[in-house]
Protein backbone atom coordinates (compact mmCIF):
# COMPACT_ATOMS: atom_id res chain seq x y z
CA UNK A 1 0.00 0.00 0.00
CA UNK A 2 1.04 3.79 -0.96
CA UNK A 3 1.65 5.99 1.97
CA UNK A 4 -1.09 9.35 2.22
CA UNK A 5 -0.02 12.14 -0.17
CA UNK A 6 -0.40 15.82 1.24
CA UNK A 7 -0.95 18.58 -1.28
CA UNK A 8 -1.49 21.79 0.71
CA UNK A 9 -3.92 24.15 -0.40
CA UNK A 10 -2.81 27.90 -0.89
CA UNK A 11 -4.02 29.16 -4.68
CA UNK A 12 -6.54 27.93 -6.79
CA UNK A 13 -3.91 25.89 -8.86
CA UNK A 14 -3.74 23.83 -5.99
CA UNK A 15 -7.05 22.08 -6.54
CA UNK A 16 -6.13 21.00 -9.68
CA UNK A 17 -2.79 19.25 -8.17
CA UNK A 18 -5.21 17.76 -5.89
CA UNK A 19 -7.64 16.20 -8.35
CA UNK A 20 -5.11 15.25 -10.22
CA UNK A 21 -3.30 13.32 -7.34
CA UNK A 22 -6.70 11.35 -5.96
CA UNK A 23 -7.51 10.31 -10.05
CA UNK A 24 -4.79 9.20 -10.30
CA UNK A 25 -4.82 7.06 -7.14
CA UNK A 26 -8.07 6.00 -7.56
CA UNK A 27 -7.68 4.39 -10.70
CA UNK A 28 -4.72 2.59 -9.43
CA UNK A 29 -6.96 1.20 -6.66
CA UNK A 30 -9.15 0.76 -9.18
CA UNK A 31 -12.32 2.61 -9.24
CA UNK A 32 -13.80 2.94 -12.60
CA UNK A 33 -14.45 5.92 -14.34
CA UNK A 34 -17.56 6.83 -12.93
CA UNK A 35 -15.99 6.83 -9.55
CA UNK A 36 -13.11 8.30 -10.31
CA UNK A 37 -14.69 11.37 -11.51
CA UNK A 38 -17.11 11.03 -8.32
CA UNK A 39 -13.65 10.85 -5.81
CA UNK A 40 -12.33 13.55 -7.90
CA UNK A 41 -15.17 16.02 -7.88
CA UNK A 42 -15.24 15.08 -3.97
CA UNK A 43 -11.53 16.72 -3.88
CA UNK A 44 -12.40 19.19 -6.06
CA UNK A 45 -15.11 20.23 -3.42
CA UNK A 46 -13.01 20.23 -0.26
CA UNK A 47 -9.92 22.11 -1.58
CA UNK A 48 -12.53 25.05 -2.61
CA UNK A 49 -14.10 24.83 0.73
CA UNK A 50 -10.63 25.82 2.30
CA UNK A 51 -9.73 28.49 -0.36
CA UNK A 52 -13.37 29.69 0.55
CA UNK A 53 -13.31 29.47 4.03
CA UNK A 54 -10.39 28.68 5.81
CA UNK A 55 -7.86 30.25 2.35
CA UNK A 56 -5.49 28.07 3.02
CA UNK A 57 -5.21 24.01 4.00
CA UNK A 58 -4.33 20.75 2.99
CA UNK A 59 -5.73 17.23 1.83
CA UNK A 60 -4.66 14.43 2.18
CA UNK A 61 -5.26 11.72 0.42
CA UNK A 62 -4.54 7.61 0.89
CA UNK A 63 -5.61 4.22 0.38
CA UNK A 64 -7.11 2.60 2.45
CA UNK A 65 -7.30 -1.14 3.58
CA UNK A 66 -10.67 -2.57 4.80
CA UNK A 67 -12.37 -6.25 5.59
CA UNK A 68 -11.37 -7.60 2.42
CA UNK A 69 -12.10 -4.41 0.96
CA UNK A 70 -10.09 -1.23 -0.83
CA UNK A 71 -10.71 2.10 -0.77
CA UNK A 72 -9.72 5.78 -1.05
CA UNK A 73 -9.99 8.38 2.12
CA UNK A 74 -9.40 12.06 1.62
CA UNK A 75 -8.93 14.51 4.42
CA UNK A 76 -8.94 17.94 4.36
CA UNK A 77 -7.68 19.88 6.90
CA UNK A 78 -7.70 23.64 7.60
CA UNK A 79 -7.60 25.88 10.21
CA UNK A 80 -9.83 28.28 9.71
CA UNK A 81 -13.00 29.32 11.32
CA UNK A 82 -14.66 26.08 12.01
CA UNK A 83 -18.31 25.55 11.83
CA UNK A 84 -20.51 26.18 14.42
CA UNK A 85 -23.49 23.66 13.35
CA UNK A 86 -22.02 20.73 11.93
CA UNK A 87 -25.02 18.65 11.20
CA UNK A 88 -26.49 21.53 9.32
CA UNK A 89 -24.43 22.18 6.95
CA UNK A 90 -24.76 18.46 5.67
CA UNK A 91 -28.60 19.83 4.81
CA UNK A 92 -29.62 20.38 1.46
CA UNK A 93 -31.31 23.27 2.33
CA UNK A 94 -27.97 25.06 4.36
CA UNK A 95 -27.76 28.06 2.34
CA UNK A 96 -24.37 29.31 2.09
CA UNK A 97 -23.08 32.29 0.40
CA UNK A 98 -20.85 30.16 -2.31
CA UNK A 99 -21.85 28.84 -5.59
CA UNK A 100 -19.82 25.13 -5.07
CA UNK A 101 -21.85 22.09 -4.36
CA UNK A 102 -21.43 21.68 -0.84
CA UNK A 103 -20.75 18.90 1.84
CA UNK A 104 -23.84 17.76 1.18
CA UNK A 105 -22.85 16.96 -2.74
CA UNK A 106 -19.58 15.42 -1.35
CA UNK A 107 -21.33 13.48 0.85
CA UNK A 108 -23.15 12.00 -1.97
CA UNK A 109 -20.13 11.39 -3.96
CA UNK A 110 -18.70 9.04 -1.49
CA UNK A 111 -19.55 6.20 1.58
CA UNK A 112 -18.81 7.93 4.86
CA UNK A 113 -17.94 11.70 5.71
CA UNK A 114 -16.98 12.61 8.90
CA UNK A 115 -16.61 16.32 9.98
CA UNK A 116 -14.69 17.67 13.35
CA UNK A 117 -14.74 21.16 13.78
CA UNK A 118 -14.05 23.77 16.36
CA UNK A 119 -15.21 27.04 15.84
CA UNK A 120 -12.22 29.24 15.71
CA UNK A 121 -9.40 26.19 15.59
CA UNK A 122 -10.51 25.00 11.81
CA UNK A 123 -12.11 21.95 10.29
CA UNK A 124 -11.00 18.44 9.51
CA UNK A 125 -13.47 16.34 6.72
CA UNK A 126 -12.54 12.74 6.57
CA UNK A 127 -14.57 11.08 3.70
CA UNK A 128 -14.31 7.70 2.62
CA UNK A 129 -15.17 5.37 -0.43
CA UNK A 130 -14.56 1.58 -1.22
CA UNK A 131 -14.14 0.19 -4.15
CA UNK A 132 -16.91 -2.48 -4.57
CA UNK B 1 -26.50 -2.85 -12.33
CA UNK B 2 -25.26 -5.81 -15.12
CA UNK B 3 -28.41 -6.35 -16.08
CA UNK B 4 -28.81 -2.43 -16.97
CA UNK B 5 -25.08 -2.56 -19.15
CA UNK B 6 -26.42 -5.47 -21.12
CA UNK B 7 -30.06 -4.56 -21.72
CA UNK B 8 -28.97 -0.90 -23.10
CA UNK B 9 -25.78 -2.12 -24.85
CA UNK B 10 -28.86 -4.59 -26.56
CA UNK B 11 -31.30 -1.38 -26.79
CA UNK B 12 -28.52 0.79 -28.45
CA UNK B 13 -27.14 -1.91 -30.88
CA UNK B 14 -30.88 -2.45 -32.17
CA UNK B 15 -31.19 0.96 -32.73
CA UNK B 16 -27.66 1.76 -34.28
CA UNK B 17 -28.82 -1.40 -36.86
CA UNK B 18 -32.05 -0.47 -38.20
CA UNK B 19 -32.51 3.20 -36.66
CA UNK B 20 -35.96 1.94 -35.93
CA UNK B 21 -38.46 4.45 -34.11
CA UNK B 22 -39.71 1.95 -31.49
CA UNK B 23 -35.79 1.32 -30.61
CA UNK B 24 -36.28 4.56 -29.37
CA UNK B 25 -39.36 4.15 -27.68
CA UNK B 26 -38.04 1.36 -26.03
CA UNK B 27 -34.92 3.46 -25.24
CA UNK B 28 -37.35 5.91 -23.58
CA UNK B 29 -39.35 3.59 -21.68
CA UNK B 30 -36.23 1.42 -20.63
CA UNK B 31 -34.59 5.48 -18.95
CA UNK B 32 -37.52 5.58 -16.97
CA UNK B 33 -36.42 2.11 -15.16
CA UNK B 34 -33.05 3.37 -15.01
CA UNK B 35 -34.45 6.26 -13.12
CA UNK B 36 -36.32 4.23 -10.69
CA UNK B 37 -33.12 2.18 -9.59
CA UNK B 38 -31.33 5.59 -9.21
CA UNK B 39 -28.78 5.27 -12.10
CA UNK B 40 -26.96 8.95 -11.80
CA UNK B 41 -26.98 10.91 -15.12
CA UNK B 42 -22.74 10.53 -15.35
CA UNK B 43 -23.61 6.23 -14.54
CA UNK B 44 -25.73 6.40 -17.72
CA UNK B 45 -22.67 8.00 -20.00
CA UNK B 46 -20.28 5.32 -18.37
CA UNK B 47 -22.80 2.55 -19.65
CA UNK B 48 -23.04 4.36 -22.89
CA UNK B 49 -19.52 4.69 -23.89
CA UNK B 50 -18.85 1.06 -22.35
CA UNK B 51 -21.74 -0.43 -24.87
CA UNK B 52 -20.27 1.64 -27.69
CA UNK B 53 -16.87 0.08 -26.64
CA UNK B 54 -18.20 -3.14 -26.71
CA UNK B 55 -19.79 -3.04 -29.54
CA UNK B 56 -17.52 -1.41 -32.31
CA UNK B 57 -13.51 -2.42 -31.06
CA UNK B 58 -12.53 0.69 -33.94
CA UNK B 59 -13.64 3.81 -31.79
CA UNK B 60 -11.06 6.14 -32.11
CA UNK B 61 -9.11 7.25 -28.11
CA UNK B 62 -9.97 10.52 -28.91
CA UNK B 63 -14.07 10.10 -28.82
CA UNK B 64 -13.95 7.75 -25.61
CA UNK B 65 -11.58 10.89 -24.47
CA UNK B 66 -14.73 12.97 -25.04
CA UNK B 67 -16.95 10.52 -23.12
CA UNK B 68 -14.58 10.72 -19.91
CA UNK B 69 -14.90 14.55 -20.43
CA UNK B 70 -18.85 14.25 -20.30
CA UNK B 71 -18.97 11.74 -17.68
CA UNK B 72 -16.98 14.29 -15.41
CA UNK B 73 -19.10 16.76 -16.28
CA UNK B 74 -22.07 15.43 -15.68
CA UNK B 75 -21.17 14.56 -12.33
CA UNK B 76 -22.64 17.55 -10.93
CA UNK B 77 -25.40 17.53 -12.98
CA UNK B 78 -26.13 13.94 -11.11
CA UNK B 79 -25.66 15.37 -7.89
CA UNK B 80 -28.26 18.49 -8.75
CA UNK B 81 -30.72 15.56 -9.64
CA UNK B 82 -29.79 13.63 -6.02
CA UNK B 83 -30.54 17.15 -4.15
CA UNK B 84 -33.67 17.65 -6.26
CA UNK B 85 -35.25 14.10 -5.20
CA UNK B 86 -34.12 14.84 -1.89
CA UNK B 87 -35.89 18.13 -1.56
CA UNK B 88 -38.46 16.38 -2.98
CA UNK B 89 -39.02 13.98 -0.30
CA UNK B 90 -38.61 17.13 2.43
CA UNK B 91 -41.05 18.64 1.05
CA UNK B 92 -43.83 15.43 0.62
CA UNK B 93 -42.91 15.17 4.67
CA UNK B 94 -44.12 19.36 5.04
CA UNK B 95 -47.00 19.04 3.32
CA UNK B 96 -48.01 15.32 5.43
CA UNK B 97 -47.12 18.21 8.54
CA UNK B 98 -49.53 20.99 7.04
CA UNK B 99 -52.54 18.28 6.82
CA UNK B 100 -51.72 17.70 10.14
CA UNK B 101 -52.00 21.12 11.41
CA UNK B 102 -54.90 22.25 8.98
CA UNK B 103 -57.39 19.20 10.94
CA UNK B 104 -55.36 20.11 14.13
CA UNK B 105 -56.87 24.06 13.21
CA UNK B 106 -60.25 23.07 11.92
CA UNK B 107 -60.78 21.02 15.42
CA UNK B 108 -59.61 24.08 17.18
CA UNK B 109 -61.43 26.97 15.50
CA UNK B 110 -64.85 24.92 14.81
CA UNK B 111 -67.63 26.49 16.00
CA UNK B 112 -71.26 25.62 15.79
CA UNK B 113 -73.95 27.71 13.97
CA UNK B 114 -76.19 28.14 16.37
CA UNK B 115 -80.28 27.89 15.95
CA UNK B 116 -82.17 30.43 17.62
CA UNK B 117 -86.04 30.09 17.18
CA UNK B 118 -86.78 33.90 16.10
CA UNK B 119 -83.67 34.52 13.42
CA UNK B 120 -82.36 32.37 10.89
CA UNK B 121 -78.08 31.89 10.67
CA UNK B 122 -76.17 30.91 7.59
CA UNK B 123 -72.16 30.66 7.69
CA UNK B 124 -69.23 29.47 5.07
CA UNK B 125 -65.82 29.55 5.32
CA UNK B 126 -63.46 28.19 2.37
CA UNK B 127 -59.79 28.42 3.31
CA UNK B 128 -57.77 29.83 0.24
CA UNK B 129 -54.90 27.21 0.81
CA UNK B 130 -55.40 24.36 3.89
CA UNK B 131 -55.24 26.97 6.75
CA UNK B 132 -57.59 29.22 6.99
CA UNK B 133 -56.90 32.76 8.00
CA UNK B 134 -60.37 33.29 8.58
CA UNK B 135 -62.45 32.65 11.47
CA UNK B 136 -65.71 33.07 13.02
CA UNK B 137 -66.98 32.05 16.64
CA UNK B 138 -70.42 32.34 17.65
CA UNK B 139 -71.52 32.53 21.28
CA UNK B 140 -75.04 31.90 22.17
CA UNK B 141 -74.98 31.59 25.68
CA UNK B 142 -78.59 32.46 26.95
CA UNK B 143 -82.02 33.26 26.05
CA UNK B 144 -81.46 36.38 25.50
CA UNK B 145 -78.39 37.67 23.83
CA UNK B 146 -76.39 35.73 20.58
CA UNK B 147 -73.16 37.18 19.16
CA UNK B 148 -71.05 36.78 16.35
CA UNK B 149 -67.20 37.64 15.51
CA UNK B 150 -66.07 37.58 11.96
CA UNK B 151 -62.11 37.74 11.62
CA UNK B 152 -59.92 37.78 9.41
CA UNK B 153 -55.70 38.06 9.80
CA UNK B 154 -53.97 39.97 7.12
CA UNK B 155 -51.57 37.54 5.75
CA UNK B 156 -52.48 33.77 4.75
CA UNK B 157 -51.45 30.33 5.51
CA UNK B 158 -49.54 28.92 8.56
CA UNK B 159 -48.52 32.54 10.35
CA UNK B 160 -52.37 33.88 9.80
CA UNK B 161 -53.61 30.34 11.10
CA UNK B 162 -51.30 30.91 14.65
CA UNK B 163 -52.51 34.07 15.05
CA UNK B 164 -56.07 32.98 14.87
CA UNK B 165 -55.70 30.68 17.30
CA UNK B 166 -54.77 33.28 19.47
CA UNK B 167 -58.16 35.64 18.85
CA UNK B 168 -60.03 32.43 19.42
CA UNK B 169 -58.61 32.50 22.99
CA UNK B 170 -58.93 35.92 23.54
CA UNK B 171 -62.75 35.46 22.28
CA UNK B 172 -63.38 32.51 24.39
CA UNK B 173 -62.12 34.29 27.72
CA UNK B 174 -64.66 37.20 27.04
CA UNK B 175 -67.01 34.02 27.43
CA UNK B 176 -70.34 36.00 27.75
CA UNK B 177 -71.94 37.03 24.28
CA UNK B 178 -74.01 39.96 26.36
CA UNK B 179 -70.28 41.87 25.95
CA UNK B 180 -70.61 44.89 24.30
CA UNK B 181 -69.27 44.92 21.01
CA UNK B 182 -67.03 47.69 21.74
CA UNK B 183 -65.57 46.48 24.66
CA UNK B 184 -64.56 42.88 23.11
CA UNK B 185 -63.09 45.07 20.22
CA UNK B 186 -60.92 46.76 23.00
CA UNK B 187 -60.22 43.90 24.91
CA UNK B 188 -58.89 41.38 21.91
CA UNK B 189 -57.15 44.69 20.61
CA UNK B 190 -54.73 44.86 23.89
CA UNK B 191 -54.15 40.79 23.89
CA UNK B 192 -53.10 41.29 20.16
CA UNK B 193 -50.96 44.44 20.71
CA UNK B 194 -48.91 42.46 23.34
CA UNK B 195 -48.47 39.35 21.47
CA UNK B 196 -48.07 39.46 17.79
CA UNK B 197 -45.30 40.93 15.96
CA UNK B 198 -45.78 44.41 14.15
CA UNK B 199 -46.41 42.92 10.81
CA UNK B 200 -49.37 41.12 11.58
CA UNK B 201 -52.70 42.49 12.08
CA UNK B 202 -56.31 41.23 12.63
CA UNK B 203 -59.49 43.08 11.49
CA UNK B 204 -62.24 42.14 13.21
CA UNK B 205 -66.42 42.70 12.93
CA UNK B 206 -68.27 41.82 15.86
CA UNK B 207 -72.19 41.54 16.25
CA UNK B 208 -74.52 40.94 19.08
CA UNK B 209 -77.72 40.17 18.49
CA UNK B 210 -80.62 40.79 20.94
CA UNK B 211 -83.21 38.15 20.54
CA UNK B 212 -85.89 39.97 22.70
CA UNK B 213 -85.58 43.08 20.92
CA UNK B 214 -84.32 42.29 17.73
CA UNK B 215 -81.56 44.97 17.78
CA UNK B 216 -78.07 44.39 16.32
CA UNK B 217 -75.42 46.23 17.74
CA UNK B 218 -72.13 46.35 16.14
CA UNK B 219 -68.39 47.13 16.34
CA UNK B 220 -65.21 46.55 13.45
CA UNK B 221 -62.05 46.80 13.39
CA UNK B 222 -60.92 48.02 10.20
CA UNK B 223 -62.74 45.13 8.97
CA UNK B 224 -65.17 45.39 5.23
CA UNK B 225 -68.31 47.13 6.24
CA UNK B 226 -71.46 44.68 6.65
CA UNK B 227 -74.22 44.73 4.67
CA UNK B 228 -77.67 45.63 5.79
CA UNK B 229 -80.68 44.97 3.63
CA UNK B 230 -83.89 46.76 4.94
CA UNK B 231 -86.97 44.99 3.55
CA UNK B 232 -89.30 47.63 4.08
CA UNK B 233 -87.23 50.25 2.18
CA UNK B 234 -86.33 47.60 -0.31
CA UNK B 235 -82.63 48.91 -0.01
CA UNK B 236 -78.83 47.73 1.53
CA UNK B 237 -76.80 50.04 3.69
CA UNK B 238 -73.33 49.54 4.50
CA UNK B 239 -72.73 49.39 8.23
CA UNK B 240 -69.81 51.54 8.54
CA UNK B 241 -67.74 51.89 11.71
CA UNK B 242 -64.35 53.57 11.75
CA UNK B 243 -62.14 51.38 13.58
CA UNK B 244 -58.81 50.52 13.78
CA UNK B 245 -57.14 47.25 12.69
CA UNK B 246 -56.30 45.56 16.22
CA UNK B 247 -53.18 45.10 17.08
CA UNK B 248 -51.60 48.73 16.01
CA UNK B 249 -52.35 50.84 19.30
CA UNK B 250 -52.76 49.75 22.60
CA UNK B 251 -54.89 52.12 23.57
CA UNK B 252 -57.30 52.05 20.83
CA UNK B 253 -60.95 52.70 21.38
CA UNK B 254 -64.10 51.40 19.39
CA UNK B 255 -67.48 52.35 18.99
CA UNK B 256 -70.59 50.35 18.28
CA UNK B 257 -74.22 51.36 16.96
CA UNK B 258 -77.23 49.88 16.69
CA UNK B 259 -80.11 48.58 14.30
CA UNK B 260 -83.45 46.92 14.80
CA UNK B 261 -84.13 44.50 12.41
CA UNK B 262 -87.68 43.98 11.02
CA UNK B 263 -89.17 40.66 9.21
CA UNK B 264 -87.18 39.85 5.73
CA UNK B 265 -83.96 42.25 7.02
CA UNK B 266 -81.01 40.58 6.98
CA UNK B 267 -77.37 41.30 7.59
CA UNK B 268 -74.46 40.22 5.48
CA UNK B 269 -71.13 39.98 7.39
CA UNK B 270 -68.03 39.28 5.32
CA UNK B 271 -64.16 39.68 5.08
CA UNK B 272 -62.58 41.37 2.34
CA UNK B 273 -61.74 37.54 0.59
CA UNK B 274 -65.60 38.32 -0.54
CA UNK B 275 -65.38 41.36 -2.11
CA UNK B 276 -61.94 41.68 -3.00
CA UNK B 277 -61.11 41.60 -7.00
CA UNK B 278 -57.98 42.02 -7.02
CA UNK B 279 -57.48 42.35 -10.92
CA UNK B 280 -60.82 43.57 -12.03
CA UNK B 281 -61.12 47.01 -10.73
CA UNK B 282 -64.55 47.60 -13.32
CA UNK B 283 -66.25 45.09 -10.86
CA UNK B 284 -68.09 47.07 -8.22
CA UNK B 285 -67.86 43.85 -5.68
CA UNK B 286 -70.76 44.96 -2.93
CA UNK B 287 -73.09 45.56 -5.95
CA UNK B 288 -72.55 42.13 -7.00
CA UNK B 289 -73.19 40.48 -3.47
CA UNK B 290 -76.12 42.75 -2.92
CA UNK B 291 -77.42 41.49 -6.55
CA UNK B 292 -76.87 37.75 -5.42
CA UNK B 293 -78.31 38.52 -1.69
CA UNK B 294 -81.28 40.10 -3.43
CA UNK B 295 -82.50 37.22 -6.29
CA UNK B 296 -82.08 34.57 -3.83
CA UNK B 297 -83.65 36.24 -0.33
CA UNK B 298 -86.29 33.73 -0.26
CA UNK B 299 -83.53 31.34 0.57
CA UNK B 300 -82.21 30.11 3.77
CA UNK B 301 -79.13 32.00 5.71
CA UNK B 302 -77.22 29.20 4.95
CA UNK B 303 -78.05 28.45 1.58
CA UNK B 304 -77.68 31.85 0.52
CA UNK B 305 -74.18 31.96 1.64
CA UNK B 306 -73.53 29.25 -0.82
CA UNK B 307 -75.19 31.24 -3.57
CA UNK B 308 -73.01 33.93 -3.09
CA UNK B 309 -70.23 31.42 -2.93
CA UNK B 310 -70.91 30.01 -6.44
CA UNK B 311 -71.66 33.10 -8.07
CA UNK B 312 -68.04 34.43 -6.62
CA UNK B 313 -66.20 31.87 -7.53
CA UNK B 314 -67.77 32.28 -11.23
CA UNK B 315 -66.94 35.93 -11.58
CA UNK B 316 -63.13 34.87 -10.45
CA UNK B 317 -62.76 31.91 -13.08
CA UNK B 318 -63.04 29.53 -10.14
CA UNK B 319 -59.70 30.80 -8.94
CA UNK B 320 -60.47 32.80 -5.05
CA UNK B 321 -57.61 34.30 -4.17
CA UNK B 322 -58.48 34.98 -0.60
CA UNK B 323 -59.88 33.60 2.26
CA UNK B 324 -64.11 33.78 1.78
CA UNK B 325 -65.96 34.29 4.52
CA UNK B 326 -69.83 34.87 5.04
CA UNK B 327 -72.54 35.17 7.25
CA UNK B 328 -75.95 35.81 7.19
CA UNK B 329 -78.45 36.85 9.72
CA UNK B 330 -81.77 36.90 8.66
CA UNK B 331 -85.20 37.54 10.15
Amino acid sequence: MREARTVEIVTELDIVTARKLGRDEAKEIGFNDVDQSRITTAIGELAKNILLYARVGKIVIEEIEGDSMKGIAISSIDKGQGIAEVHKVLEDDYSSASTGAGLPAVKRLVDSIDIQSEVGKGTTVKVVKWLK
Amino acid sequence: MEQIRKQYKKILSDYIGNQSESDLYIGQNFIKRMIQKNVTPEEVISIHKHALEEIYDDIPESVLHGYDFLIEVMVHFGLKVQEHQSLLAKQEELRIEMDIAAKIQNLLLETEIPKPRSIDIGMLSIPLRKMNGDYVHFMHDDERYLSVAVTDVVGKGVPAALCMSMVKYGLDTLEYANSNPSYVLEVLNKIIEKSIDDSMFVSLCYGRYNLKTNVFTWSSAGHEPSLYYKASDQAFYDLEAKGLLLGIMPEAKYTQQDIELEDNDFVILMTDGVTDFRNREEFDSREIIKGIALENRHLSAQEMCEAIYEEMKKLHDFKLEDDFTAVIIKK
